[in-house]
């Protein structure tokens, strides 16, 4: 018997964005921090625990008719440091290219301190410098060191 | 604009002309009249005795003036008022802000909002700079900084003068000693900053051994609420407690300080004792709070 014809697990987009290589399980948070919730208007494919040849398992989020910018998908290296980013248009991949660390986060995760004026009702958002030791609070200087999807605004 | 927010922003040289500063003005090198017709403002958002009247002493004695927002239950703050709000409006009215508050980090927002120089007088269990320069400033005033053994004792987990010392403290050639009841030990966070920045760090858990092999021994308040009952309290309060008979084997020039209010740590039997320095180092909460306010406002 012939083995069943290999197929696309989520379609091909059109124009758009496509965020490859994401770690397994983390696709939602992928999309938490890239802002784009259930009030979104794009449309969206996530595949989530597919076969990959390097990581064993991953995901993928399809996002059509929107391009991201690279500080948008910069700050999903938090969680998704070996993504790349494919910016679709006309399906054929007009560009390619990884994700890198930020060296500021500005409102991106909350601060692991209870005590910090950043988890407040003051006007600021959270700032955070990306340091050798974890994200470091510009404002109490408290490290942020693990669990850090956790902790994503 | 030169805000004061914590000593880590503060290079060894930065420091040095500070004490310099304020031992020229202990001697009575200072102009009286150097912020006539400046204005402080006070926004003390938490209980305070010796920071908020040293600071508004220090600002009279150079010729100023200082409007105190008063008590939190008498302020805006009450209504609901944000503290960014609250930093816009009075830097509307005054030449700099001295600002204590509870919660950490509240000074470096107080700058994002403030069009005067902010001075930080506590945040929190953050940094409370004033307080770091006053005890290097006594402790100086001792012996020479550089080459001395010194020894921290008491809360080291939550208490912020510990920590703001000892991070002053590794611009000098010293030797940092710890000693802490259990469960209120230096973040082994804090511990291992302070070793890359070039600061050997010893930790003790004997009192006899600690105290007699230091220059200086800085004693800090181990809060009651930390603790489930008044028991559990005493028992450890009374065994981290310096005594004459403690203090009995310890080197002959070696100082105490403590950034008071003291409640059990310190026997009242120290204070005759020729280590006592504590309230002299609360004296000195003068010239360095005069020499701070020269600095952001002359």
């Amino acid at each position: 018997m012939s083995e069943p014809p290999k197929s696309l697990q989520i379609s091909p987009i059109r124009n758009g964005t496509v965020i490859d290589h994401i770690p397994a399980g983390e696709a939602f948070n992928v999309l938490r921090i890239l802002g784009i919730t259930r009030a979104t208007k794009e449309t969206l494919s996530i595949a989530t625990n597919v076969a990959s040849a390097k990581a064993g398992r991953k995901d993928i989020v399809k996002i059509e008719n929107r391009e991201l910018k690279k500080e948008e998908v910069d700050r999903i290296a938090l969680i998704a440091p070996q993504a790349t980013i494919n910016i679709i248009r006309n399906y054929l991949v007009f560009d390619k290219k990884g994700v890198q660390i930020p060296k500021l986060l500005h409102g991106v995760v909350k601060c692991p301190n209870p005590g910090c004026i950043s988890n407040t009702n003051e006007p600021i958002q959270s700032r955070f410098e990306v340091t050798k030791k974890g994200l470091h609070c510009l404002y109490c200087d408290w490290y942020l060191t693990e669990d850090i999807a956790g902790h994503i605004i | 604009m030169r805000h004061i927010i914590s000593i880590k922003e503060f290079e060894k040289e930065d420091i040095d002309a500070l004490l310099d500063r304020a031992r020229a003005i202990d001697a009575g090198n200072y102009d009286r009249h150097a912020l006539e017709d400046r204005i402080l403002g006070v926004l003390f958002f938490e209980p305070s005795t010796r920071t908020r009247m040293s600071f508004e002493a220090a600002m009279a004695r150079l010729g100023g003036k200082s409007i105190d927002m008063g008590g939190v239950e008498t302020s805006s703050v009450v209504k609901g008022e944000t503290l960014a709000d609250t930093v816009r409006v009075v830097s509307g009215y005054a030449d700099a802000i001295v600002l204590r508050h509870p919660k950490e980090g509240a000074a470096r927002l107080a700058t994002e909002f403030s069009s005067v120089p902010v001075i930080n007088a506590g945040d929190g269990a953050g940094q409370h700079p004033s307080q770091t320069l006053i005890d290097l400033y006594t402790i100086r005033q001792a012996m020479p900084i550089d080459g001395t053994d010194v020894g921290l004792l008491g809360d080291l987990r939550y208490g912020r003068t510990a920590h703001s010392l000892a991070y002053a403290l590794t611009n000098y050639d010293v030797t940092i000693h710890t000693l802490a009841p259990e469960s209120l030990e230096m973040p082994p966070n804090v511990i291992e900053d302070l070793r890359e920045r070039g600061v050997e760090v010893v930790e003790h858990t004997d009192i006899a051994e600690f105290a007699h092999n230091l220059d200086v021994m800085y004693v800090t308040r181990i809060q009651r609420e930390r603790f489930p009952d008044m028991a559990s309290y005493y028992a450890v309060a009374s065994s981290y407690r310096v005594t004459p008979e403690l203090l009995s084997g310890a080197r002959e020039r070696m100082i105490v300080l403590h950034p008071l209010p003291r409640v059990d740590e310190i026997d009242p039997r120290v204070d005759a004792l020729p280590h006592a320095r504590y309230f002299q180092q609360a004296r000195n909460g003068i010239p360095i709070r005069m020499a701070l306010l020269q600095e952001v406002m002359g």
